[in-house]
């Protein structure tokens, strides 16, 4: 379990790092809290030229308050967002799901825009932002440009990042003093979820809904709330729609049965919440 | 498959590439309880039988350049069948993983107790169940450490490795070598990083790294690492047992018959098939039952080799028996409590001796249930259960009853052989414990033992032993628990493991320090001037019990052999050191009708347990756990409680979590502890632990073993409980949310 030899580059600013980034492109990896990637070079399964410390960025370690959206910079840890004294009034489904990724000692290391560029189907970061439709910051020599999460994550460990970019924040639109909630089906605390599952109150008749851990990227929809068995058939529907998939921890027929038990319950909840 | 080691080679720093093939010619295959034609060398050599068997070793200036250089060893592989489902690896059309054996059912042994044909003969009804138990391990903190050298001059070998025993291994180790057992020198460090029996395992490591030594001309060091540790390090058996009681109506069971098929793995490693014999004496377990029919057979499959790991037997056995229990209560219409309470072993029967062998030394295991089950527990649970099922979710209640052995007799192996094998072979049987205690110049009191520490806290006990015979206080008894097998004492038991530390090296550590005490005793009364039988040792010092005024320091006294041996009594042996021998009688070897007795004592845990599962997510939430003790008299409250809660936890781990998974080509799918659950401390749930002391009249300190108990009665409780939640009869653990979900929705899992 040592990783093969690379080189290690620390830039102390973003465009230290966006040129080290044009010069090597997909030889290079960018290395925030480690929390995926060193494992993942320890198991020889990463394979690196050159990593990219962008740690020490100070431009990157900051949460920003835009007014209808937070800012959350590439350096920042999960646990720094956790801390954030403003999370739980202007960023809600954050402070829900924060607590499920890892464990307190791995979050005090993993970032928030790392979980989003590892873009791993069932974590709860992507799950978030994709819910919130928020964005997602790139940053390359070529400039900049704002994806959207729905735009940004494309499959299982796949995003949208060119290898001369680099996710320089994610954008998390404020939703204060709307209904929400957060679940997930995990084996062992701190563990990746099985499935997790996300709502936000859209409207009186309409909820946003959110999955991960049934395909390739979360999926969000809006799910009519109308009352009768509108939720569960849309429910129902979006599980046989989606299938889910085989692991050592789960059938694709358990996702379903998980997506069709849960999703109606934090839909529940996230009425309740509202009111 | 053939090696090519060319380019890995060519890289700086790197010293050797080691075959199988290096490895054949300068040493020998592994020992094994079997006669029986499979080879193991500390290297796969001519063929790869599992994911994870080493092929090839790097040797090179750090750990880093030879992963490096292992990737570019090229290998290449002819593809063979593989056969992992152990009943497909009995069946004819199977591939045979060892061809020069021709099967791979290696051993196939059938015993009859009592009269099983007529007791099924006359019962009112027969139950029978068939029970899998799956392959886990108890991962340690830190893996296998081996540092050796070799020493051309002597031809001898020197290993500093973090084993833990039995040392009837060590002889395995120095025979592959080709040395005499004192050209193997093992030292073991005061501390190994954990066990729970695995590190029994690194010996093939040790000898795959002394041939290194020898090869390279180096010192060469191999710390394992996880991903070499899951895959490859060791693993408790699976076991398939059909298991059947004949029974009256009113549950008392009769007779019953088990078919034990025990899968090994690869490769038959000493001291294997241990956990198929371990229990043998014991197969009954807390019941009365004098009828019992035992099938054993082993088998190899394509999967890591098995061996030693806390609970060692135990769980295997219990799942069936105590599975069976229940189902003889449902199928019967009866409550399961009371077939419980009407099979246990009655008190006036102790000491009892169990059909095949065991002599129960102790115990009242109804009084032990009584007091479980008393004071509204029982009440509370289905109090719990009653309210839970109105509610319409899904509650169950689940109990297991356990005998837990302690001390294995050296000789229940050999059941193994047939009685005419054994009558050539001479009889094997006994245990031998050792401790020295040692007295320095100033009268300072030292001790060594024979057992390897992983953290079970022997020095803390083995303190408090000694310092109450010489009238010290713990603090004062320096305990020294590294072992080098060129110095110390040592006999083939020794080492940690089956909960031999109680029943036989604190008993050791007993004997010499009383044996210690008298002498000094007699020493003092000299000094004292006062009769021996007027000494004591207390509070430091040796003084007068008539006239406690009359006194001097203990280390004045226990000194005097150092300084003065003219002021010894007459014909008085210096008292420097005392080392006392304990091999208690009651381990005889196996009798011609196969009885043995496997432990020397046997402790009894009684577990009930109310579960309830979420019909939302599938997973299985204990809402209360309730686990009753009798081990005999405990020596130190808190490392029994810690000992009992670990197990325990282990228990949980075993019912819920762990599982080594392989497909059916034989690819190993839990390779690391993102596939491999072990439970943190978020998911072990509280336990109420109750304890009865009955001592054991077996050996002076009345105390037995409780490290593994839980290991073993845990999962079947929780088991039973999920049957009775779910109204089942098979329940396979884990009892993941994936098996859960595949029992409640009627799917495949």
């Amino acid at each position: 379990m040592k990783p093969r030899p690379f080189d290690y580059v620390r830039p102390d600013t973003i465009d230290e790092a966006v040129a080290v980034l044009a010069e090597y492109g997909e030889e290079a990896r960018v290395l925030a809290g480690g929390q995926s990637l060193l494992a993942m070079l320890n198991l020889r399964l990463a394979d690196p030229g050159v990593l990219v410390d962008i740690t020490r960025i100070a431009a990157l370690d900051e949460i920003r308050d835009l007014g209808d959206k937070i800012e959350v910079g590439a350096a920042v840890t999960q646990n720094r967002l956790l801390a954030w004294p403003h999370l739980t009034a202007k960023l809600p489904l954050l402070a829900a799901a924060l607590p499920f990724v890892g464990h307190f000692q791995t979050r005090n290391k993993g970032t928030v825009c790392g979980s989003v560029a590892h873009a791993d189907p069932s974590s709860e970061i992507p799950l978030s932002l994709a819910v919130l439709a928020g964005e997602v910051v790139l940053r390359s020599q070529r400039g900049t440009r704002v994806l959207a999460a729905s735009a940004f994550q494309k499959d299982m460990l796949t995003t949208a990042r060119e290898p001369d970019e680099l996710i320089i924040a994610i954008r998390l639109p404020v939703v204060s003093g709307r209904g929400f909630a957060f679940r997930e089906v995990a084996r062992r605390h701190g563990d990746f979820a099985i499935i997790a599952v996300a709502a936000l109150i859209e409207s009186a008749d309409e909820t946003r809904f959110g999955v991960g851990g049934m395909s390739g990227r979360p999926v969000v929809r809006r799910i009519a709330t109308g009352g009768g068995s509108a939720v569960h058939d849309a429910i129902n529907q979006l599980a046989s729609e989606l299938e889910g998939y085989d692991d050592l921890h789960a059938s694709a027929a358990m996702r379903r049965n998980l997506l069709r038990n849960l999703g109606p319950v934090v839909i529940e909840e996230a009425i309740r919440c509202a009111a | 498959m053939s090696i090519d080691p060319r380019a890995a080679l060519a890289k700086d720093g790197v010293w050797a590439v080691i075959t199988g093939e290096d490895v054949r010619k300068i040493s020998d295959p592994f020992l094994v309880a079997l006669k029986t034609p499979v080879h193991q060398w500390s290297l796969a050599v001519g063929r790869v039988r599992y994911v994870g068997e080493p092929v090839a070793l790097v040797v090179a200036e750090s750990r880093y350049l030879a992963e490096d250089a292992g990737e570019l060893v090229q290998v290449e592989y002819r593809p063979l069948d593989a056969v992992i489902d152990p009943q497909a690896a009995c069946g004819g059309s199977a591939p045979v993983l060892h061809p020069e054996a021709k099967t791979n059912e290696i051993s196939v042994r059938k015993f009859t107790y009592g009269d099983t044909k007529s007791a099924f003969a006359q019962a009112d009804a027969r139950v029978a169940l068939t029970v899998d138990f799956p392959r886990l391990s108890f991962t340690p903190m830190e893996c296998y450490v081996v540092v050796a050298q070799y020493n051309p001059a002597d031809d001898g070998y020197e290993v500093l490795a973090n084993f833990q025993g039995p040392f009837s291994t060590h002889p395995v180790m120095a025979r592959a070598l080709r040395v005499p057992g004192p050209k193997l020198r093992l030292r073991i460090p005061p501390d190994s990083g954990g066990s729970f029996g695995i590190k029994l395992s690194v010996f093939p490591y040790v000898v795959l790294i002394a041939i290194a030594a020898r090869i390279t001309g180096r010192p060469v060091k191999w710390v394992e690492d996880r991903v070499e540790h899951l895959l490859a390090a060791s693993s408790g058996p699976n076991r398939i047992t059909e298991i059947e009681a004949a029974v009256r109506k009113d549950g008392r069971i009769l007779g019953l018959r088990l078919d034990q098929l025990e899968d090994y793995g690869a490769f038959l490693r000493a001291p294997m098939p241990g956990p198929l014999y371990r229990m043998h004496g014991a197969i009954t377990g807390a019941y009365d039952v004098a009828n019992v029919d035992v099938v054993n057979r082993v088998v190899l499959t394509n999967k890591m080799p098995a061996s030693l790991i806390r609970g060692f037997g135990g769980p295997q056995l219990y799942m069936a028996l105590e599975r069976l229990v229940q189902r003889i209560a449902i199928e019967l219409g009866l409550d399961h409590l009371d077939v419980i309470r009407r099979n246990l072993v009655p008190a006036a029967k102790m000491p009892y001796r169990a059909a095949a062998g065991s002599l129960y030394d102790s115990g009242d295991y109804p009084r032990a249930v009584a007091t479980a089950t008393g004071d509204g527990r029982l009440d509370d649970l289905k109090r719990r259960r009653d309210v839970a099922r109105a509610a319409g979710r899904k509650y169950g209640i689940g109990f297991a009853a356990v005998v837990e052995p302690a001390m294995s007799n050296m000789g229940y192996l050999s059941t193994l052989l047939t009685a005419d094998a054994r009558e050539k072979a001479g009889p094997k049987n006994g245990a031998v414990s050792m401790v020295t205690v040692n007295i320095d110049p100033l009268g300072a009191v030292s001790v060594t033992a024979d057992v390897t520490v992983q953290g079970q806290g022997h020095a803390t006990v083995l303190a408090q032993i000694v310092a109450d015979q010489l009238g010290l206080k713990p603090d004062d008894v320096n305990v020294v628990l590294e072992m080098d097998t060129a110095k110390d004492q040592w006999s083939i038991a020794a080492g940690t493991y089956s909960c031999r530390f109680t029943p036989g090296t604190a008993v050791a550590a007993h004997i010499a320090a009383s044996r210690m005490a008298d002498k000094l005793k007699n020493i003092g009364a000299k000094q004292l001037n006062i009769l021996p039988d007027d000494v004591e040792l207390a509070q430091g010092k040796i003084r007068s019990r008539s006239n406690p005024d009359n006194a001097a320091p203990f280390g004045r006294v226990a000194g005097t052999s150092h300084w003065s041996p003219v002021m010894l009594p007459e014909g008085m042996a210096p008292a420097l050191s005392e080392t006392a021998l304990w091999t208690p009688p009651e381990l005889e070897p196996p009798s011609s009708d196969d009885r043995i007795n496997t432990s020397l004592t046997y402790g009894f845990v009684f577990d009930m347990c109310g579960i309830e599962i979420d019909p939302l997510t599938y997973q299985v939430r204990v809402d209360r756990y309730v686990s009753m003790h009798d081990a005999g008299r405990i020596l130190n409250p808190m490392i029994a409680d810690g000992q009992m809660r670990g197990a325990f936890a282990q228990g949980i781990a075993a019912a819920l979590y762990e599982e080594f998974t392989y497909n059916e080509e034989g690819a190993f799918l839990s390779g690391t502890f993102a596939d491999y659950l072990v439970p943190t401390v978020s998911e072990i749930p509280p336990v109420e632990m109750l304890h009865l002391e009955t001592p054991s009249p077996l050996t002076p300190l009345g105390a037995k073993g409780l490290a593994e108990g839980n290991c073993m009665s845990v999962p079947a409780c929780i088991a039973n409980a999920i049957a009775d939640a779910l109204g089942v009869k098979d329940v396979q653990v884990p009892a993941t949310p994936r098996r859960i979900h595949a029992l409640m929705e009627g799917a495949a899992p």
